[in-house]
């Protein structure tokens, strides 16, 4: 029996590896989606370009334009004479929000009173303008905690009768500690979960594409004269793509560690064992979906609809936290989101099985699950 | 270029697509799939934050503090009662993001008008939700240090002073910033393109794979007629998969539109052409189905999904891949069906990423007929 399986699993990696094509499929994908997820995947918000629009002109309003130049996050790129100049910049998208500073602003505030600045947004996109709305707010909060302590100042100072002494005025301090990506960088949040995709489209396209050719192709029924049994077919069609599949995420590893520099704290051997257990869902999906697809367009599409969804229901990008409940539940079915879990827990917070245990266990039985059950649907199919 | 040949080559696609149902709900189901998935369940938004306070001072001044964090939207306390290891515990696990601590004279040491501390651990390995955590955070520590300052002066018998200057923020075209409103425009691009690259990648290749190919190259064909009738059958398709999405976009996730509907049908058409004519160019290049298929996917369906602007910002990525992104049609596209949607604008502002789609059209039309030169090699 082994001696088939050895026989099958050799013309299977010679048919992958013979065409310099297919070859390529196996390196270039993996390397190439890492390099775009690390270097595109960012939601970080760096770079705000600002226009100013000061009808005021005063030292006030510089104090103010001065707290948002003064910020790493917005980069001045002009001022608008009016409303309609401040419109146009933002319909056209050339900058990406105006501060607008009303007449008489310094008076207004020099006299105690409450003046007003607008800040003109591009809500277009959602994530990228409530983090500007936040920097903007934070900015004018600056400039109001400066000016309110100088008022206050002011006034305590004239009460006092013994002379300029100044009274203290309770205050809170927050420090901020960010732990394990101090620098708040998306990227070493992106990369590790890249792994998880690659691992998932190599292993289950390229097993039931495998399959599926034989059968479109007619080769399947040669196969089927032969002494092989459904088993062996089986282990035959898996185990070269799950070597493949071992393969790539080496590359991807290698690529987050050398190029992105993305922290890998926990242990490499435990993550090994993961993705031994994630394989068996992927190889366990990809045959089910050979067993439901007589052409290859049925099988790439159905592929499609099983990696689409299993890969936005993960985690990777939107948080499962903030999901509407009843898609939250569904996540729990995802094999994807323990293995997300798992990937980035080892690289990034570098905990281990003493943590991650039950998503080792779910993931474990999950695996044997699913390639149990497609396993007894294929080889029902074959007979 | 004879219409009798190009309207047997439609015919003949055409069939093809009815006489395999599975495929073809798919090609229906996959558009409906993305926009219910993005429409509905993912977001980028953050709130009820899984927050741990340990609070060492336990008086009513820290518990007035920690009860804000109780009554706003964006904190949920999951551990009331917590301390470092337990903190500690909670984010290894993620069941913890934020970790609240106040010193244990903080009531004492605002009373003596001295500065009190406050210590918030967040897990940053989520680098998007933290720092949006951390945002939350300073405001609402900010806005109670400044009430406590105010109640200090009244009690000092000065009288409340206002804040100099009012922030008031205007957010123009999504005001209650949704992102459902920014996404789902986009995803219009998204599904188009992938559409388009999925069904078209394979109909060539499947013809040299099938050895049907041969039989096509010995009738009077032309590239052209092939060309087209090839393209218009997945055309059809495509188009109706633009209908879809814009009756669920409208009527599902009443997403604003402010643009004209011309605008939008031909600016679709027009990408979707460009996105067909290059499947077509894969697929008669590489001639095999597995090939085509994953090229495709990652020349078209990758970069409209990422370097598009669709949902990660053009202006944070590095400079080579802003480069890069200047050649995704998708880009240019996304760029309009926001522009029409959200933003109401016409051809005197998009006009340029209309030409661009014209271009690239044009560019790919021609590559794909200069390959598509029957020969049998």
């Amino acid at each position: 029996m082994w001696e088939r399986i050895f026989e099958i699993v050799r013309k299977e990696l010679r048919q992958s590896l013979r065409n310099p094509r297919v070859r390529m499929t196996m390196i270039a994908p993996p390397i190439l989606q890492t390099i775009i997820f690390g270097y595109a995947v960012n939601l970080d918000v760096e770079h705000v370009r600002l226009a100013v629009m000061d009808l005021d002109r005063s030292e006030t309003s510089r104090d103010l334009i001065r707290k948002f130049t003064g910020s790493p996050y917005f980069t001045l790129l002009g001022e608008a004479q009016n409303d309609r100049a401040a419109q146009d910049l933002i319909d056209r998208g050339d900058v990406d929000a105006v501060v607008r500073i009303p007449v008489h602003f310094g008076e207004t505030i020099g006299r105690w009173h409450q003046s007003e600045v607008q800040v003109l947004l591009d809500g277009s996109n959602s994530n990228t303008a409530s983090i500007i709305s936040q920097y903007a707010a934070g900015a004018i909060a600056a400039f109001n905690q400066d000016t309110l302590r100088g008022q206050q100042n002011e006034r305590l100072v004239g009460r006092t009768t013994h002379g300029a002494v100044l009274l203290a005025m309770p205050n809170i301090r927050l420090d901020t500690h960010v732990w394990f990506n101090p620098e708040l960088k998306s990227r070493y949040y992106f990369v590790p979960g890249v792994l998880v995709n690659i691992i998932m489209i190599v292993t289950l396209i390229l097993t039931a594409l495998s399959i599926v050719r034989e059968k479109e192709i007619g080769t399947m029924e040669q196969i089927m004269v032969t002494p092989i049994k459904p088993i062996e077919l089986m282990l035959g069609k898996t185990i070269p793509f799950a070597l493949v599949g071992f393969a790539d995420s080496v590359l991807v590893t290698a690529l987050a560690l050398l190029l992105f520099h993305v922290p890998f704290r926990g242990n490499a051997l435990f993550l090994a064992f993961t993705a031994a257990l994630f394989l068996l869902s992927t190889l366990g999906a990809g045959l089910f979906l050979s067993t439901i697809s007589r052409t290859q367009q049925q099988a790439m599409m159905l592929a499609f609809f099983f990696i689409q969804p299993a890969f936005m229901l993960s985690g990777f990008t939107f948080p499962i936290r903030n999901m509407p409940q009843p898609v939250q539940w569904i996540t729990l079915l995802n094999p994807l989101r323990y293995f997300m879990e798992i990937v980035r827990g080892v690289f990034l917070k570098g905990i281990g099985i003493d943590v991650l245990w039950p998503q080792v266990l779910i993931l474990g039985v999950m695996g044997v699950v699913i390639l149990v059950s497609s396993a007894l649907r294929f080889h029902k199919r074959l007979d | 270029m004879s219409w009798r040949r190009f309207v047997a080559i439609f015919h003949k696609e055409g069939r093809h697509i009815v006489r395999d149902p599975l495929s073809l709900a798919m090609a229906l189901a996959i558009p409906l799939l993305l926009l219910i998935l993005f429409g509905y369940a993912l977001t980028l938004d953050v709130d009820r934050i899984p927050t741990a306070v340990y609070d060492m001072d336990h008086t009513q001044q820290s518990r007035e503090l920690v009860d804000r964090f109780g009554g706003s939207r964006y904190f949920q306390i999951v551990q009331p009662r917590a301390n470092y290891a337990s903190i500690d515990d909670g984010v290894n696990r993620s069941s913890v993001l934020l970790g609240l601590v106040i010193e244990k004279d903080f009531a004492k040491k605002l009373a003596a008008g001295e500065e009190a501390r406050v210590q918030a651990l967040l897990d940053g390995s989520d680098s998007n939700t933290a720092s949006i955590a951390s945002g939350y955070v300073e405001a609402l520590v900010l806005g109670y240090a400044a009430e406590v300052r105010e109640r200090a002066m009244l009690r000092k018998g000065i009288s409340k002073l206002q804040m100099p200057a009012d922030t008031r923020i205007r957010v123009m075209y999504n005001s209650d910033l949704k992102s459902k409103n920014f996404i789902v425009p986009g995803l219009i691009a998204v599904i188009l393109m992938l559409i388009a690259a999925m069904l078209t990648s394979l109909c060539i290749a499947r013809e040299w794979e099938n050895g049907t190919m041969e039989q096509l190259l010995s009738t009077p064909l032309r590239p052209a007629e092939l060309l087209f009738g090839k393209l218009c059958a997945y055309f059809v398709l495509g188009m109706a998969d633009m209908v879809i999405a814009l009756i669920v976009a409208l009527g599902v996730f009443d997403v604003p539109m402010r643009g004209s509907f011309v605008l939008l049908a031909i600016s679709s058409a027009l990408f979707l052409f460009g996105a067909l004519c290059w499947g077509i160019f894969l697929s008669t290049v590489l001639r095999s189905q597995l090939l085509a298929y994953q090229i495709s996917l990652l020349t078209s369906f990758l970069p409209a999904f990422l370097l598009s602007g669709f949902i990660y910002s053009l202006g944070n990525m590095p400079w080579i891949i802003q480069q890069i992104s200047r050649i995704v049609p998708a880009r240019y596209f996304i760029a309009i069906l926001q522009g029409i949607f959200l933003k109401g604008t016409g051809m005197t502002i998009l006009w340029t990423q209309f030409l661009f789609l014209l271009i690239y059209a044009g560019v790919v039309l021609a590559l794909a007929i200069r390959k598509l030169r029957p020969k049998l090699v």
